[in-house]
Order: structure tokens, then C-alpha cells, then sequence
């Protein structure tokens, strides 16, 4: 017998008489009545800024205002960026900051939900010193449950949520800010109805 | 190997050192508290967990083949492993046929349990551990002493030393955060040249054959999304029914661990990225065996938050490292006695039995009572310490004859008032940390008769 049949065999022959399956009632969790105020509070806890612009077309004028400080920016948001899923580790290291569209934002932790069809690489958010997000206000919702609801995690072959910057507290609970990830995470936030 | 009391007395030897210990997981423990009371449906997110815990180990095998088929069918290779031996045997076959040399390893208390770094170096495999904390102990040959903060133990002076002796910092220079960016240099460069990363798994799901990793430092998303391999390893009891459960278990993992609201890297893997291959690895090492106890296959349901060891009075004073395990903690000390009685007959008996792990346990662990029931294992199949067992035994002597407790008693005051150097000597174990109390002018008895009569 190998070791799969035999661990299935071993499980069957151990475990308890059936159990149900709650059921998740979620209008239990948590709402907030303004999703985006306190998603900015939690995303400035835990250590991300935000930025509102009025539409999507600002994304590249904000690439490339920082683009314009001689950095190595990647607007992954913006179309013609194709090329990026053929670029290696080492190439990518040297990525000042990247730009990513998020699909989903969570007030109650500040987390955003991206798949590898936003990232174009999965490596790229991971890897760039700097990391901006990108989400439409009526993207954001309450809580993890809502998210889970509204996505389906295996529609691609990867997905993460992303809740502000890599961080360690490894040496006498001290918190560091840029861990192995990136060393600052900013959302801008577009706000569709924005008066000017 | 010595017992946890000998381990926790070499600890407390250096009182300020156990006084910050004792003091930062205290402050992590209220940190727990405070991010529990900002969601009102708390109490019932640990139900659902236990609920959702409990009804997966009722149909873990099933599960488990449920799991197995769709992360076969979405390109990644499973393979079941019965025990340590057999779970690095099977990276070793990995790493040989690929002919790689270096690898990295992001946190798995697993490759801890199996002792899979070791087994790799007697291969001629160095693997770099890239979580901080673990890169830390690395480098000192020491083990993490705690299952979410590895070098809780140690101080930033320590770090220093450390780091000037392998990564060449500044000596004296104990800044962290000068500490943390010469790591993330030393780190990046590994992550680049790795031929194969190693990765834990916090969840996997049933219904979609995806596995979630939980980081705050993205170590193990640099490793998966760099290397050309990547190993997943997990214990049988990682599965969950479905993707809507993740919503009641990331939303308490995090809270429970550090308080924060959600690590900052919740990483959702399916498939290998083009060109990559994507390998699970199903341990089971002792928990099937686990399973079938029904006084304690609830451990199974461990998300290893660590809300226990920070909450615990023991632990905090004793230190990782008087465990003598890879799990520690509460926690720990109702795991390791199924993986192995004899060697780890000391750790239930770690405890004050205050329950504080259980009432933290976000999954709603029975913590206190399997230590108590430990106890009564160990004590039935004879692991006991011998002066131990002669007390109690001496005690049930007394205990059991009214008459002759009585005269002890009063012969004990008598002794504690006029013969104090009697019990106040090291000889007896309790005074070594401790002032022998007053002693009372009359036993309760004595008073109740009094009193009644009044």
C-alpha cells in the first residue's frame, strides 16, 4: 500500500462521526455606512497612503510625473504592457515602482485583491521597491466575506490580496517598514464623480 | 533531553531578559485584544472556524482526494507523504532531479516538525531561510523558539552581533531598521539565484486545489515567483471545504497572531506561471494517529496563530526554546506528546491549567482540558517523574485518611512556626523560588467546628 492509501485509509478509519457545515450568515459581519473613510484610516494604520484622482486617464499622467525623477516605473495599468510576463527576476529587480490595477478594495483591513491578469507578472509586486495600486471607489467594500463572494479565486492561476507595505517587527518587535516586498504602498483612488 | 522545568530554569537565569520577554508577548496579547473588539461578530467568527474545523476533520479523507484532483487538474504535482523521512525524501528527489544547489524556504512549521533543513545539509542542499526572524536563529544555529516571531528571544544587540559576524554590518550598530534593509540586500540576491523554493501553506481548499500563503514580508511570494520549482508542503489538516471559508479564517489569523487586520500578503496560488512546475507535498507524520483520539484530534484544528503562546504565563517565562520542539507553547504541548509520549511527557505538565489559551484559541481549541488529559495518559503509562510520582503518591496516602491528615497538618504549622529551617532549605523544590508562606494559626476544621458551634 503507498503512502497516499494508506494516510486515506488511516483518516477514514479515525475520524469523528459527521459534523455540518455552518452556515455563514454574513449580514453578521461587519458593515461600514462609508466603505472608502474607512478604508483610508485602515490603510494609513498600516503604514499605505492614498492619493484621489479624478479618472482612470490619471493613472499615466501620475506614471509618468514619477517617471519624470530619472525612476524605472512600470505602468502595468496602462495597455501596452505585454512584454512584462517575459521578463526575468533579475530584470525586475530593478524596478523602482510599479503600477498595478486592483480589482477589489476591503475597508475593513485595507487589503486589495489583484490576479495575475492585473500583475501581467507575478513576480512584479512583489520585487519593485515601490508598489501603487489602483482602485475605483466603488470598488471597495466592507469585509473579507463580500470580497470572497465577489471573487472567484481561482480565476487565474494566481491572486493575492495586498494589504499595504512589506513590513517585519523580527527584531525586538520593532516594526520595519519594507521587509523583502516593496518599501511603500500608495492606492490611488478614483473618484469618478470628483467635481474639480 | 532535558525536561522543560531544567530548560525554563536556564532561561530565567538573565531576569531582565525574561521580564521583556514576558512583557512584548504580553503586549502582542493585547494587541490580539484590542483588534478582536473592533469587529462586534468576533465570538461568532471563532464558532464558524471551529464549525468549519470540525466538519472538514469529520471528511478529511474525502477532502483531502477533493483537494488532490483539482490541483492535479490545475497543472501542479501532489505528492502524500507518511512521515518526515518520507515528506524530505521526497524534496531531496525533487531538488536532484532538477540538479539544483541553491534553494530558499519561507516559514513552515512543517519542514520544523520534519527537520528538513538538517536532512538537506547532510545531502550537500544548503537552504536559506528567508523570513527574518528565521534567517536570524540561521545564522546562530538555533532554532525559531516561537512558531510566528522566530528570534523573539534574542535582543537587537544580539541581532547585531549576529549580522556583523555573517552579513558584515557595522559592529555596535543595532538600528532595525539598519539591521532589516542589509538583510533585504542579502535576501533579494538569494532570491535571484535559487533554483527551487520551499513554501508552507496556511490554507489549502477543496473545491478549487489552491493553496493561500499568509506573509508580512513577502518572502514567499519572492521565492515561489523567482524559482523555477516551487514546493509546497502542508499537514493533512490545512484543507478547508470551500474559498468562502477563507473569509473566516484570514479574518482571524492575523487579529489572533500580531492584531493586525490581515497579514499584508494573502497569496492565493492555483496554477504554476508559464514555464514554472508547482509541487504539493501532503504530510501526515502522526496525524491521522491524531485523528483517531477523541480526546484530542481537536488539536487538529490549529491555524498555528500563536494567540496561545503569547497569552500563556508559562510560556512567556520560560521561552521557546524549554519546549525543546518545533511547535511550542500550549499548542505545542498537546501536539508533540502524540508525536512522540516519552520525549515530551514534560510539556503538558507546562502549564497552570488557567485555560487562557483556550479562551484566545480562535478556533476554539480545548487547550487546558487535553493538557489535563495528557496528564492522565502520561501518568497511566508510567511517564511520570519519579520525585513527582512519590509525592503524589505520599499525598493520596494522607489525602485518603482523615485522621492521619489531621495530625500532619498540625504537625506541619507546628514545624513552619518553630522549625522553620526544616522546609525553608533547597532540598525542597518549592522554596526555591519561593517564600514558604505564614503559617495559619489553626486549620479550616478547627475553625468550622468553632464556628458552627457559635
Amino acid at each position: 500500500m503507498n503512502a497516499r492509501e494508506h494516510i486515506l485509509q488511516a483518516i477514514k478509519a479515525g475520524r469523528p462521526g459527521a459534523v455540518a457545515l455552518p452556515g455563514l450568515e454574513q449580514d453578521l459581519a461587519i458593515h461600514y455606512d462609508d466603505v472608502l473613510a474607512k478604508f483610508k484610516t485602515t490603510l494609513e494604520a498600516i503604514g499605505g497612503q492614498w492619493l484621489e484622482i479624478s479618472g482612470e486617464e490619471e493613472v499615466s499622467t501620475f506614471a509618468e510625473q514619477e517617471s519624470g525623477a530619472g525612476k524605472f516605473v512600470i505602468n502595468a495599468a496602462g495597455d501596452n504592457e505585454n512584454s512584462l510576463s517575459e521578463m526575468t527576476a533579475r530584470q525586475l529587480a530593478g524596478v523602482d515602482m510599479a503600477i498595478v490595477r486592483g480589482k477589489l478594495g476591503v475597508a475593513e483591513n485595507a487589503a486589495i485583491w489583484l490576479t495575475e491578469e492585473q500583475m501581467k507578472n507575478r513576480l512584479l509586486p512583489y520585487i519593485c521597491q515601490q508598489l501603487v495600486l489602483v482602485l475605483r471607489e466603488d470598488e471597495i467594500i466592507s469585509n473579507m466575506h463580500q470580497a470572497y463572494q465577489q471573487t472567484r479565486i481561482n480565476e487565474r492561476g494566481f491572486g493575492a490580496f495586498i494589504a499595504g507595505p512589506s513590513k517585519t517587527a523580527d527584531i525586538e518587535q520593532s516594526l520595519v517598514i519594507g521587509a523583502h516586498g516593496p518599501i511603500s504602498l500608495k492606492v490611488l483612488i478614483i473618484k469618478e464623480n470628483k467635481i474639480a | 533531553m532535558k525536561a522543560h522545568a531544567i530548560l525554563a530554569k536556564e532561561f530565567i537565569a538573565d531576569e531582565a531578559r525574561t521580564d521583556w520577554h514576558d512583557e512584548t508577548l504580553w503586549f502582542i496579547r493585547q494587541k490580539r485584544d484590542k483588534a478582536a473588539h473592533t469587529l462586534p461578530e468576533w465570538e461568532q467568527l471563532r464558532q464558524w472556524a471551529s464549525e468549519i474545523k470540525n466538519h472538514t476533520l469529520s471528511k478529511l479523507d474525502e477532502y483531502l482526494v477533493e483537494f488532490e484532483n483539482n490541483a492535479r487538474q490545475n497543472g501542479v504535482m501532489v505528492h502524500w507523504a507518511s512521515n518526515g523521512d518520507m515528506h524530505n525524501q521526497i524534496v531531496y528527489d525533487i531538488i536532484r532531479q532538477h540538479n539544483i544547489t541553491r534553494v530558499v524556504k519561507s516559514k513552515s512549521m512543517l519542514t520544523e516538525e520534519c527537520h528538513l533543513n538538517h536532512f538537506l545539509a547532510t545531502m550537500g542542499i544548503e537552504v536559506v531561510d528567508t523570513d527574518l526572524g528565521e534567517r536570524i536563529v540561521q545564522f546562530r544555529k538555533e532554532p525559531p523558539s516561537h512558531i510566528v516571531l522566530p528570534a523573539i528571544h534574542l535582543t537587537k544587540q544580539d541581532v547585531s552581533d549576529t549580522f556583523h559576524q555573517h552579513l558584515h554590518t557595522e559592529k555596535g550598530n543595532a538600528d532595525p531598521l539598519y539591521l532589516t534593509r542589509a538583510a533585504r540586500e542579502h535576501l533579494r540576491e538569494k532570491f535571484l539565484e535559487a533554483g527551487l523554493a520551499i513554501t508552507g501553506v496556511n490554507f489549502a481548499i477543496a473545491e478549487t486545489g489552491g493553496f493561500v500563503v499568509c506573509t508580512n514580508e513577502g518572502n514567499a511570494d519572492m521565492g515561489a515567483h523567482a524559482a523555477p520549482v516551487h514546493i509546497a508542503c502542508m499537514g493533512i489538516e490545512k484543507i478547508i471545504p470551500k474559498a468562502e471559508h477563507l473569509g473566516v479564517f484570514l479574518r482571524l489569523l492575523a487579529r489572533s497572531a500580531t492584531g493586525q487586520p490581515i497579514t499584508t500578503y494573502s497569496s492565493h496560488f492555483h496554477k504554476p506561471r508559464e514555464g514554472q512546475q508547482m509541487h504539493i507535498i501532503i504530510v501526515d507524520n502522526g496525524r491521522s494517529r491524531q485523528l483517531a483520539r477523541a480526546d484530542f484530534r481537536n488539536s487538529l484544528k490549529c491555524i498555528r496563530c500563536a494567540a496561545c503562546f503569547n497569552t500563556c504565563p508559562v510560556y512567556r517565562r520560560s521561552g521557546g526554546f524549554s519546549y525543546h520542539t518545533a511547535v511550542a507553547g500550549p499548542i505545542g504541548s498537546i501536539l508533540n506528546p502524540n508525536l512522540d509520549l516519552k520525549s515530551y511527557s514534560d510539556l503538558p505538565f507546562a502549564s497552570t491549567l488557567c485555560g487562557s489559551c483556550s479562551n484566545v484559541c480562535p478556533v476554539k481549541i480545548d487547550i487546558h482540558e487535553q493538557l489535563w488529559k495528557w496528564r492522565q495518559v502520561i501518568a497511566s503509562e508510567g511517564q511520570v517523574a519519579p520525585a513527582k510520582k512519590l509525592m503524589v503518591k505520599g499525598m493520596a496516602f494522607i489525602l485518603a485518611r482523615p485522621a492521619l491528615y489531621r495530625v500532619a497538618g498540625r504537625v506541619g504549622r507546628w514545624c513552619m512556626r518553630y522549625l522553620p529551617f526544616l522546609l525553608n532549605h533547597k532540598l525542597n523544590p518549592w522554596y526555591r523560588q519561593r517564600e514558604m508562606p505564614g503559617p495559619a494559626g489553626r486549620s479550616f476544621r478547627d475553625w468550622y467546628i468553632k464556628n458552627k458551634k457559635q
